[in-house]
């Protein structure tokens, strides 16, 4: 029933991406009856052709394109050209995520009022608040059936989580459950309940996590309204003398050009793509890309301040059956610099297969001290840390100077020094890890380096004033009326929370302001 | 070509006299070359080399648990991590170069009996550990990350589960069946 749209008709809205932001928006437009393409610039896979297996599931989903990077981060050094492990397929990195769904908190929508000037760091206040995000939030807590909200029950804990949870007993923390999960307790809205497969970052072959795959685009495409083209990779945004967007170039799945012509469009390629598109669209009357008066475009790149402790026990865990992400301590997520730095953090469990545990552990490292390691691979936990990050200028998306990909388009740069902020709280965090399965009877723990950037956020971001960012707080650019951004990149600051519930949420309340503004004729 | 062969039963060893032998290091365990081939008579698998020498080929595997020991892995293991140099070096002479002289390298700074012919894995680690930042020794363990651990046949040794989905996942398989807590 997906509505084939002519590439000349100019009354639709075209959206870039079909992960969290792009494919979310699409629907809540078709739902409204309004006409929606979104360009895919990956292929489409159903659930059912998922692979339970690291390095084929990889191959078939992850966006392999070729991206440079720079900047002091240890992923610089280890994946020199895998800057992020993101998706590159219909339903975007929603078929790869852990589905933890985490509200921010107040005071993370107004870091510079609350934590003050910090050198090095170009903190800003969100030009919204929680309590306007807060009807929109609890809309997608619905729509992703999240647990715990909506009196759906929470998941079982699985082994990887009794561990954490005994842990943070001890430790004394309070606040430690199976988390708030984007994946069915029990059958929920045609899909069903979590099998506890253990392949969450492979994509749910039961489709019992929610992924714009297979909830939001058919639900849009059952109206008529949506088409999705995959294989659709989006190069450059047109406009006219008047200064408004009227289509989007893109490669197809032959390599061909075309242009869609187009009434509004919505960027949400994720946090590297998107600004990469925007500074590609040059013209004369923009020689610095689209929307990038501020000169903001592209910079304020954040990705969670993140790392891993592992723990290897003298008994048996077998971390890796069950839900990847099977519970969560929140203690440390508040703001409170006695502890050495400002801004809070999230420890949840994780667990990677071996393949990739081979790869993450410790990259580069070898010999007995890594081997014996991986030896006990099945008496080990895991779990990730996640926390706020500062967003710094000098922290950025640029278009390379002479890599192109295979359409001529330059390939991206990320570039990323950690702040000290971002340093002192990693080494909180391994330290609180590391001591809670210590305190279990962990005979050895690994403080795990971050992985390549699964949250990539800010490179578009939302503020008051033109001058201090790229959108407003509905994500529409300040310099064109037409032009929107849908996705993480317009965070102004990132909060502790994993951040796709805030992204979903954010585009159903752009979805309502676009169908405003369209009735309205102001746009 | 590479390929690992399982030998029948009831083929012959071959001869020992008149080939050179390998002596394994520390475990006692033996590699033989025979022809284009590198031979665990004990443990009934050859791997044929068509590019790399088969020497080569024997102190590459020797490296490979070195670099990456576990004591509980087979060699044949480590023997099909390693044997895509050799299908690399018969496409690419700048491969071929690479490793060739990598571990003519490596031969060479381990003294007169070569790489294999150190005895402790301290020894060996010790020479790794000189070379360790060259594009050579870099190759090898690169390509090891997942050449190794990504065998499925090996994920059973680390008690690794692998694929779930066919068996319904592990929600009656011991999701949370741990009891020492
Ligand atoms: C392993 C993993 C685990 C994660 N776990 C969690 C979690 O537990 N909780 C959480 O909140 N978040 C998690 N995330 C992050 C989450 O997936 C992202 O935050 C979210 O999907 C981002 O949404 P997005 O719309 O910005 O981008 P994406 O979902 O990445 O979608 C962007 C899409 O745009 C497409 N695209 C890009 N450029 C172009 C172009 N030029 N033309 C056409 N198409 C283009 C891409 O192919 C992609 O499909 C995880 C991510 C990973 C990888
Ligand atoms: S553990 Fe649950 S959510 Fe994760 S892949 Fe399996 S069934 Fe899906």
């Amino acid at each position: 029933m997906a509505a084939p749209f002519d590439l000349k008709n100019d009354g639709v809205v075209v959206i870039i991406g079909s992960g969290a932001g792009g494919g979310t928006l699409g629907n809540e437009l078709a739902q409204k009856g309004i006409d929606v393409v979104i360009l895919e610039a990956g292929g489409r896979h159903e659930y059912e052709d998922f692979i339970n297996d690291e390095w084929d599931s990889f191959a078939q989903l992850a966006w392999t394109d070729k991206r440079t990077t720079s900047g002091d981060w240890r992923v610089a050094k280890d994946f020199p050209n895998l800057p992020a492990w993101i998706v590159k397929a219909v339903g975007g990195s929603t078929t790869h995520w852990a589905g933890a769904s985490l509200r921010f908190q107040e005071h993370e929508f107004k870091t510079l009022s609350t934590y003050g000037k910090l050198e090095g760091a170009n903190l800003l206040d969100w030009p919204i608040t929680l309590a306007d995000l807060e009807p929109y939030y609890a809309k997608a807590e619905d729509k992703l059936g999240v647990t715990l909200t909506n009196n759906i029950p929470g998941l079982p804990g699985n082994n990887n989580f009794k561990v954490m949870k005994a842990g943070a007993d001890k430790l004394g923390y309070k606040e430690c459950h199976t988390g708030r999960m984007a994946i069915n307790s029990e059958p929920r809205d045609d899909r069903n309940a979590c099998q506890q497969t253990g392949f969450c970052f492979q994509g749910c072959k039961w489709g019992a996590k929610w992924s714009t795959l297979y909830t939001e685009i058919p639900k849009g495409e059952a109206t008529g309204h949506l088409e999705v083209r995959p294989n659709a990779m989006a190069i450059k945004i047109n406009h006219d003398a008047s200064g408004n967007v009227t289509g989007v170039v893109y490669a197809d799945k032959d390599g061909k050009l075309q242009e869609q012509k187009a009434r509004i469009v919505a960027v949400a390629g994720n946090s590297i793509e998107s600004p990469r598109l925007l500074l590609n669209s040059v013209s004369n009357q923009f020689p610095d890309g689209l929307a990038n008066s501020s000169g903001q475009v592209g910079k304020n790149y954040m990705r969670h301040t993140t790392g891993s402790v592992y723990g290897v026990f003298d008994k048996p865990v077998h971390m890796y059956r069950g839900t990847t992400m099977a519970g969560i301590i929140r203690d440390e997520a508040r703001n409170d610099p006695s502890r050495g730095f400002v801004g809070g953090y999230e420890l949840e469990t994780l667990s990677l297969g071996l393949p990739f545990m081979a790869a993450f552990l410790n990259p580069g490292g070898w010999g007995r001290s890594f081997t014996t390691a991986l030896d006990h691979y099945d008496h080990m936990a895991g779990m990730w840390i996640v926390g706020e990050d500062m967003p710094r200028e000098d922290n950025r998306v640029t278009l390379h100077a002479d890599m192109k990909d295979e359409h001529g388009m330059p390939v991206a740069d990320v570039h990323f020094d950690d702040h000290a902020n971002d340093t002192a709280m990693r080494d909180h965090a391994y330290k609180q890890g590391s001591a809670l399965y210590a305190a279990v009877g962990a005979t050895r723990t690994f403080p795990t380096p971050p992985y390549p950037s699964t949250h990539n956020l800010g490179t578009n971001r939302m503020s008051e004033k033109a001058a201090d960012g790229v959108v407003n707080k509905h994500g529409q650019t300040h310099d064109i009326k037409n032009l929107f951004v849908s996705d993480g990149s317009q965070f102004t600051t990132g909060g502790a929370e994993n951040p796709t519930l805030t992204i979903v949420s954010l585009a159903i309340r752009q979805a309502d302001y676009i169908a405003e503004q369209m009735s309205a004729k102001s746009l | 070509m590479v390929t690992i062969y399982e030998r029948k039963a009831g083929e012959r060893k071959p001869g020992l006299s008149r080939r050179e032998l390998l002596k394994r290091g520390g475990v006692g365990a033996l590699l033989v070359i025979s022809g284009s081939a590198v031979i665990s008579p004990e443990h009934a698998w050859g791997l044929e080399t068509s590019a790399l020498k088969p020497e080569t080929m024997a102190t590459l595997i020797q490296m490979a648990r070195d670099i990456y020991p576990h004591d509980q892995v087979p060699d044949k293991y480590y023997a099909i991590a390693v044997k895509a140099h050799d299908e690399q070096a018969g496409k690419d002479p700048a491969h071929k170069d690479l490793i060739e002289n990598g571990i003519a390298d490596l031969d060479l700074k381990s003294g007169k009996d070569g790489y294999t012919g150190l005895g402790w894995e301290e020894q060996r680690v010790a020479v790794l550990r000189e070379i360790e930042n060259t594009p050579f020794f870099q190759a090898v363990r690169g390509g090891l990350v997942v050449g190794l651990y990504n065998q499925k046949e090996v994920w059973p040794i680390f008690g690794y589960e692998g694929e779930s989905y066919s068996k319904g996942g592990y929600m009656a398989r011991g999701f949370d069946d741990i009891e020492w807590l």
